[in-house]
């Protein structure tokens, strides 16, 4: 579909959120590496459907059915399109997590034993941490961790190490750190894993939002993400290579995963509803599509542009507050729209509170990544992330609540 | 002045008492707050059956910190027994401050790992 270019310019009149005011004040969100602002176009989209066309897809022979299911095929297209894979082996989840899930359970359980290892690394989300230490526990692989160097990036080197070791069965790593913004070569790390007979899965959540990701280039095995972080509902992603997914187990599973039950047996759906049991989240996957829909319209190298300049400038002011400490690479080629902070006599929780006095919306906690705190040798951090609505004057507006907290605090 | 961060809460968490370690103690315990990582423990010396000493320890905001150093002064003397039956509203009173529910687990965390340490139920206070 051709689609003509929008200006970024306009963006901000598309989230009809960013009309409210909270305590007195226009809201500045940033806070979109947890989950995403969503435009006009994905609201109106899912109301239409629901309003117009809502019923089960691949089931009913009448009307509603037939545009239910062409809505839901249509956007899985779309979805596969824009990242460079197959809609066959594009399959729908709840989210990311369950993404990850899938392969642990349909994959791991049936590939992993003894001897055997998974690498992760430090930076991991923990959802793609504890699926693979239950993984572990339930067939004795053993987890292993690749580092994260002082300037918040892995070593390819150690990669290369700990693979020639020989035992390396699975390799999974985050595209993005949802903590540092790290944009890792997950092309490089995924043909290093396959030369060293690894199989490799991407956790894409932090990346398929901000950044142009072309899933044919990567090759990865297996690449999760997630659509509430790029402008969409909660529907998750998995793309997987069809030789694996083919020979893997289901998941879940029920109805509409299979061909045919017997009292005994069952046989299975073919690609993708192989994994997709029960009844989809219909509206979320077809509002999913115009989320996607919207940013091509923007274009990914434009909406990662955007990130880019707004995170050098957030680099640029946050230094001018006192015992203010960043993290994350300094190389803005190598990382993503998030910027995580701490102050010195504030707690994270304490700055997020104080900064929503103003109605600046930032993430304070853990960020589910508590491996890496110790690593960064903190309980908790603040961090600011962004999406295409964010402007510069939103990081002035932090700037701003930052010093009225440490006011407060008398720092 | 801050509804929230008033003088003597920032004061509480700036300065907070009975912070620290007893070596030796006779009850210890030690948690955290899902939600943000945030650690707290306590050791305590028994003595006639009350709270002797007591010492906090860890890192929080200031919310976790003021709590467990303006209780600390009202637990230290009370009999160990009594320590188990203190509730949420207890705790939340002795800060003196509304606390909305994103911040309760924030105010109870000392409260837990004291009941935690005297009568080993480790459930959030309610």
């Amino acid at each position: 579909m051709a689609l003509a270019t929008k200006p970024l310019a306009g963006v901000r009149a598309d989230f009809p959120v960013l009309e409210r005011e909270i305590n007195g004040h226009p809201l500045v969100y940033l806070d979109s590496a947890a989950t995403a602002q969503k435009p006009r176009q994905v609201i109106e989209t899912m109301e239409r459907f629901y309003s117009h066309s809502y019923g089960t897809v691949h089931r009913g022979v009448y009307e509603l059915g037939r545009e239910a299911t062409e809505q839901f095929e249509g956007a899985r297209e779309r979805i596969a399109a824009f990242v460079g894979w197959e809609p066959a082996c594009s399959i729908f989840t709840r989210n990311a997590t369950e993404a990850i899930n899938l392969v642990a359970f349909a994959w791991g359980r049936h590939n992993l034993g003894p001897g055997d290892e998974v690498l992760i690394t430090e930076m991991e989300h923990h959802s793609n941490i504890v699926p693979w230490q239950l993984v572990c526990e339930d067939t004795g692989a053993t987890l292993r961790y690749l580092s994260v160097g002082a300037s918040g990036e892995l070593s390819l080197d150690e990669l290369d190490a700990v693979l020639a070791e020989g035992h390396v069965k699975l390799v999974a790593v985050a595209h993005v750190s949802n903590v540092l913004g790290t944009i890792n070569p997950v092309g490089e790390i995924a043909r290093r894993a396959r030369a060293a007979g690894a199989v490799t899965l991407v956790d894409g959540a932090q990346a398929v939002p901000q950044m142009p990701v072309d899933l044919s280039a990567i090759d990865a095995d297996f690449y999760a993400w997630t659509g509430h972080k790029a402008l969409g509902p909660a529907t998750g992603l998995l793309h997987g290579r069809r030789e694996l997914l083919a020979e893997m187990r289901p998941f879940l599973s029920g109805g509409h995963m299979i061909s045919r039950v017997e009292r005994e047996r069952s046989s299975w759906n073919e690609l993708p509803w192989k994994f997709e049991a029960g009844t989809n989240a219909i509206a979320e996957a077809i509002g999913l599509g115009a989320a996607i829909d919207y940013l091509t319209q923007i274009g990914m190298e434009q909406v990662r542009e955007h990130e880019r300049e707004l995170t050098a400038y957030a680099l640029e002011r946050l230094p001018g507050i006192d015992g203010i400490t960043l993290y994350g690479p300094a190389d803005l080629d190598r990382r993503g729209g998030v910027v995580p902070f701490t102050i010195e006599g504030m707690h994270p929780h304490d700055i997020a509170e104080l900064c929503d006095r103003e109605a600046v919306c930032v993430r304070a906690g853990h960020h589910c990544a508590q491996p890496l705190m110790r690593c960064l040798g903190v309980g908790a951090t603040a961090r600011a992330s962004f999406h295409v609505y964010n402007v510069r004057e939103d990081v002035d507006r932090l700037v701003h609540a930052l010093g009225s907290a440490r006011e407060v605090f008398e720092l | 002045m801050d509804a929230l961060y008033r003088d003597y809460i920032l004061d509480h968490y700036k300065n907070p008492r009975n912070f620290g370690e007893l070596q030796p103690h006779d009850l210890e315990f030690h948690d955290h707050n899902p939600l943000c990582g945030d650690e707290l423990g306590v050791h305590i010396v028994v003595g006639d059956g009350k709270v002797a000493e007591l010492r906090f320890h860890g890192h929080g905001c200031a919310i976790s910190q003021a709590a467990a150093s303006i209780s600390s002064d009202e637990l230290i003397g009370m009999p160990v027994e009594d320590v188990g039956k203190l509730d949420a509203d207890w705790v939340i009173d002795q800060l003196g401050i509304e606390i909305s529910p994103t911040r309760r687990k924030c105010a109870l965390l000392s409260l837990k790992v004291m009941r935690g340490a005297t009568t080993g139920d480790a459930s959030w206070p309610e």
